[in-house]
């Protein structure tokens, strides 16, 4: 049965993939991107990749969605006529799948315990990490604990993208008169609604975040949940009174507190005689100290994140904003 | 019929590759190359996930009864690789909205026909 759903699920996603090929409306384009992105979700579940399924639903058809459509706000929805010719392009991209279609031949079958990936490392993974750092899932340790320090990289690289989106679009505080222009006024449904979703979004986001060492989740996932619930409350009730719940100083010095969160346990476990983010010496006991120290880092991950994707959204649409009142 | 299903994954990923390429080269509005951008990532996740699977095995979290994981290292680098992905993709549109602003326009033949001009 999983064959089969695995099958007609792959299948729908390269039809969207090839449907957006062809579209000359942006619009039409980005939505079926989020399709695209919710499919590749299903998929990953299907193939027992639950952590990754709920950041690909949450970051690809959440985030990217609204930033892209912000975007298009600013560019025009029309894609023009194509003037150079589509037959070079179509050639190169035959012969390049061709050879990659040859190449898949001499791949490993789909799924077979036996195959070169699950003979090393990936065993020490399943069978220690339960009993090493004392958490059932495992990609929270491998993801917090093994590969610490390459995660570290990751929030980093998040947060240079955050000082690459503004020194190249400034946020700009709007003033009260144009505050009543912005927003979605008339909706009332939507009003009601988003009063109602917004704090579930919220405690939802902080279930995944420490939730995330037992079922899936994670700072990550959680980060990118609530910043969606502020982009909503942006989006529905106006930018300005966005800006009076969290302020971009403020956030900056969130997206910036998180990062030295992380650094900070790993100087804290070099201070207590260990390595740099070993956290068996961080408490008495190695496993209560995994157990800290992943607690803190996701926490510094979920903070960093959470500060990054919401300064981005803010740096979007007060261009938005400026132009439309241009 | 053993073959197509063994490679099926495999096809399917390079199908999607070769749409995210053919975008990203022949399209010329610059945000439809972003989203070509991404479709293409997206395929390169699906093989890193498409690897891990085990037949018979159960999600890489601990459960009494299940003797079968799939393999969590590639969640784990797909799982950051998907966030990393999203900061970039904003860094690319942040450029796009400049490009608007200093030419006007969004699509490659027309800001380069501007350029040749000067």
């Amino acid at each position: 049965m999983a064959e089969l759903i695995n099958l007609v699920l792959l299948a729908m996603l390269a039809l969207t993939a090839l449907r957006i090929i062809f579209l000359k409306d942006l619009f039409a384009v980005i939505m079926l991107f989020g399709i695209f992105s919710f499919l590749s979700a299903l998929i990953f579940i299907n193939l027992d990749a639950v952590d990754v399924a709920f950041t690909e639903a949450s970051v690809g058809a959440g985030i990217s969605t609204v930033l892209m459509l912000g975007t298009l706000a600013l560019t025009g929805r029309k894609e023009k006529a194509n003037s150079h010719s589509s037959f070079l392009p179509l050639v190169v991209v035959c012969i390049t799948g061709a050879a990659l279609i040859y190449g898949t031949l001499d791949m490993p079958d789909f799924g077979d315990p036996d195959n070169p990936v699950h003979q090393h490392v990936a065993p020490r993974y399943i069978e220690e990490s339960p009993k090493e750092v004392g958490l059932p899932n495992m990609v929270t340790s491998v993801l917090a604990s093994y590969r610490g320090f390459d995660t570290l990289g990751e929030v980093v690289v998040v947060f240079a993208a955050l000082i690459a989106v503004l020194s190249l679009l400034s946020i700009r505080k709007e003033t009260e008169q144009d505050a009543s222009e912005s927003g979605l006024k008339s909706h009332h449904v939507l009003h009601v609604v988003a009063k109602l979703v917004i704090p579930l979004i919220i405690l939802f986001a902080l279930y995944v975040q420490f939730h995330g060492d037992f079922g899936p989740g994670g700072g990550f996932q959680a980060g990118v949940i609530a910043a969606a619930a502020l982009i909503l409350y942006a989006l529905v009730f106006g930018l300005p009174n966005a800006f009076a719940v969290i302020g971009a100083k403020f956030l900056y010095c969130m997206a910036s507190a998180g990062v030295l969160l992380y650094a900070s346990v790993g100087l804290f476990s070099m201070y207590k005689g260990g390595n740099f983010l070993d956290y068996n010496k961080i408490a008495a006991e190695p496993l209560a100290g995994q157990h800290y120290g992943i607690i803190i880092i996701e926490l510094g991950v979920g903070i960093t994140v959470f500060a990054v994707m919401l300064s981005i959204f803010y740096a979007f649409s007060s261009q938005t904003a400026r132009s439309n009142i241009k | 019929m053993n073959f197509i299903l063994d490679h099926y994954n495999y096809w399917i990923t390079i199908i999607l590759m070769m749409a995210g390429f053919y975008i990203v080269i022949s399209a010329n509005n610059l945000v439809k190359k972003i989203v070509g951008l991404n479709v293409f990532q997206v395929s390169v996740f699906l093989l890193y996930i498409t690897m891990g699977k085990v037949s018979g095995g159960t999600a890489p979290i601990v459960v009494d009864g299940a003797t079968q994981y799939s393999n969590p290292l590639p969640h784990v680098l797909i799982l950051t690789a998907i966030v990393v992905g999203v900061a970039t993709t904003a860094v690319g549109l942040a450029l796009i909205v400049r490009i608007k602003g200093a030419y006007g326009t969004v699509e490659e033949n027309e800001f380069k026909d501007q350029d040749d001009a000067i």
